[in-house]
């Protein structure tokens, strides 16, 4: 049972019905995860990242093909929580403050009020947070809000994190924190992470697999391996064996767009 | 040298101090020492604001003087209704000439300290009520105006005091009987029927429709026949109010139950929290500035709701049975007396229902 993919998707096709026609979103995806992998789905914008994510989460439905996650169908895996969702944006509730945010999860999971505190503070420092517990989420900049939201999905201590572009709107020097940290994170637990995100370096830097898609109809263009060791400190980014796999996703990124012509 | 910093309420309120003076004394009974101390008061205050003084000075000087000269003016009335001359009136004006000079000193003041804005922004809607007030005080007894068109506030303020058994019981009967435990009803049935119909549509589809079929039925229609089903005392009363706030609570909260972003919900999906769990955590406190509102919009459809019911019948107490008897007997201060209680009640009730909302709401962009 070990061998087992954590997500096994199989010809996957997702039609989204609108007022003026149908979209495909996704094309025939067939993607396996192993346990302990770190995916990254990366691509041009509309190409499918955050639907197939969604599929995965059980918060969108294929229109065809066949999903498994943890072996089991996507519902039986969300209502196990099986996942930590991290959205684009924080989506904090404004009437709870930091640390209540964090404790959201740990409510519906019912936990006692000790191992609830326990949690939201290892995981308000895991993300630099400490000392902002009783702010409230409008009270805090952007970033720290996006990190808060981060805290939130890792409290529940999930086998797998799904995130969607979660650094996307942060700068660069607490992107670079963050990609550590999750990084070390990763490293320490071996969770299986699926991570959208825009970026290449941040693409190669994280994972151990990438997953170049194309728009029009969202599919599946390349997987690139992506093994540069578990040790892998920021500087690694100037490495020849870095540069190397970056150009082959920016290639496979250009060949993807130029599919469509 | 003195400076000179002209403002137009201080020009206009010297030209009317001096136009006075062409019609002295003001009253029949008003000495023309007095009303010349007047004359004085407003002339010398509209110099002084013209100079180059510390607001918080010229605050002063105008509150003082054009106060005084209004007490001055309404204890010149004396006796002597209907007998005010344009004397009398310019120096009205002038002196309510410089209470809109003091508020816009006041407004305009930079004030650092936050317990001094709070004070200003009391005082001036403080002195706009009183300046109401001394108008209508002074226009109706200095001008003679017939005491069923528009008594003065001291008639209806002496009447008041004589009158607190009667509209104490009047407040009991309509306040606390009809008004409150119909909208404790009404808010209440339709808060739990719109959450039931957020659970199960159905009841959404057939309910809305017939909503806003009773909400358009004319209240005229549903008092009468309240008063059939009901009886005569409060009850009925009661029933009308429960009738119009129910609807406008189970729109409002369904609206409100709508509101909460795609995002929210499927973070909860995440969770795989269930329905009442979604609601309680994440649906209602999105929805309570909407409630909020219907909560104030019925507190006042409440309050017209059990007034007017009772002019449709009712046992020889109330306020809406006291205000119809009273006008049929003329007198109009009982009437006004009543609508001033229902003006403090329904102020008092809005207010309150207001304070909850800051605080229940203090995370929402209005607010915070
Ligand atoms: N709920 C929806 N209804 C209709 N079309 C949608 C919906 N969600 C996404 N799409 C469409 O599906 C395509 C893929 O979207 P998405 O997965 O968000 O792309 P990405 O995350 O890669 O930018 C886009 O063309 C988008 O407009
Ligand atoms: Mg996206």
């Amino acid at each position: 049972m070990s061998t087992m993919p954590v997500i096994s998707a199989r010809n996957l096709d997702l039609v989204f019905q609108t007022g003026d026609g149908s979209v495909q979103a996704l094309s025939d995806i067939t993607l396996d995860i192993e346990k302990g992998e770190f995916v990254s789905l990366i691509g041009p914008s509309g190409c499918g990242k955050t639907t197939l994510l969604r599929v995965i989460a059980d918060l969108e439905k294929p229109t065809a093909g066949s999903i498994t996650v943890n072996g089991t169908t996507p519902e039986n895996a969300r209502l196990d929580g099986a996942y930590g969702y991290v959205f684009q944006q924080a989506a904090l509730f404004p009437w709870r403050t930091i640390a209540d945010n964090v404790a959201l999860p740990l409510e519906i999971m019912g936990l006692g009020a000790e191992e609830k505190a326990s949690r939201i503070k290892r995981n308000l420092d895991l993300v630099n947070l400490t000392g902002f517990e009783k702010k409230f989420p409008w009270q805090l900049s952007g970033g720290m809000q996006q990190r808060a939201s981060i805290a939130r999905a890792l409290a529940v201590e999930p086998d797998m994190l799904l995130m969607d572009e979660p650094f996307g709107a942060l700068d660069e020097i607490v992107r670079d924190h963050l990609n550590e940290e999750l990084l070390k994170l990763w490293a320490t637990t071996k969770k299986t992470v699926v991570f959208v995100t825009h970026s290449i370096p941040e693409a190669v830097y994280l994972s151990t697999r990438i997953v170049v898609m194309s728009p029009r109809p969202g599919r599946i263009h390349e997987i690139i391996d992506c093994d540069l060791g578990d040790d892998r400190p920021l500087d690694i980014r100037e490495t020849p064996e870095f540069l190397r796999i970056a150009h082959q996703v920016r290639d496979g990124l250009r060949e993807g767009h130029s599919d469509e012509a | 040298m003195i400076a000179f910093r002209p403002n137009w309420q201080a020009i206009a309120a010297f030209l009317a101090g001096l136009a006075s003076l062409v019609a002295l004394p003001f009253t029949a009974t008003m000495e023309t020492g007095a009303s010349l101390l007047v004359t004085v008061i407003v002339v010398g205050a509209s110099v002084l604001s013209m100079l180059k003084l510390r607001p918080a000075v010229e605050a002063v000087i105008l509150a003082v003087a054009s106060h005084g000269a209004a007490w001055l003016l309404i204890g010149g009335l004396e006796d002597a209704f209907g007998t005010a001359t344009f004397g009398y009136f310019a120096s009205l004006a002038a002196a309510w000439l410089l209470a809109w000079r003091l508020v816009t000193v006041l407004s305009e003041m930079k004030l650092t300290s936050v317990t001094a804005q709070r004070t200003v922004s009391l005082i001036v809607p403080a002195i706009f009520g009183i300046w109401i007030l001394i108008l209508w005080e002074a226009l109706t007894r200095g001008g003679g105006v017939p005491f069923v068109l528009l008594p003065p506030p001291s008639s209806i303020g002496a009447r008041i005091v004589t009158s607190t058994n009667i509209l104490a019981a009047d407040f009991v009967q309509t306040v606390l009987k009809a008004v409150f435990i119909g909208y404790l009803i009404g808010t209440l049935s339709g808060f739990v029927v719109a959450v039931l119909a957020d659970r199960f549509r159905f009841l959404a589809a057939g309910l809305l429709p017939i909503g806003n079929m009773v909400a358009a039925l004319p209240m005229i229609g549903i008092a009468p026949i309240m008063v059939i089903w009901f009886g005569f005392d409060w009850h009925s009363k009661a029933a009308v109010v429960v009738v119009m706030t129910f609807f406008p609570m189970l729109v409002n909260t369904l609206a409100g139950l709508a509101a909460t972003g795609h995002m929210e919900r499927d973070l909860m999906r995440t969770y795989g929290a269930s329905h009442w769990q979604v609601l309680g955590k994440l649906r209602l406190p999105v929805a309570m500035p909407f409630i909020f509102n219907a909560l104030k919009i019925n507190s006042t459809l409440a309050l017209i709701g059990a007034i007017v019911a009772e002019f449709f019948g009712t046992p020889v107490v109330g306020m809406g049975f006291r205000i119809s008897t009273e006008v049929g007997r003329m007198n109009l201060d009982m009437v006004w007396a009543e609508i001033a209680l229902a003006a403090v009640v329904g102020s008092l009730f809005y207010g309150l229902l207001a304070l909850a909302e800051r605080i229940v709401t203090f995370w929402h962009p209005s607010y915070r």
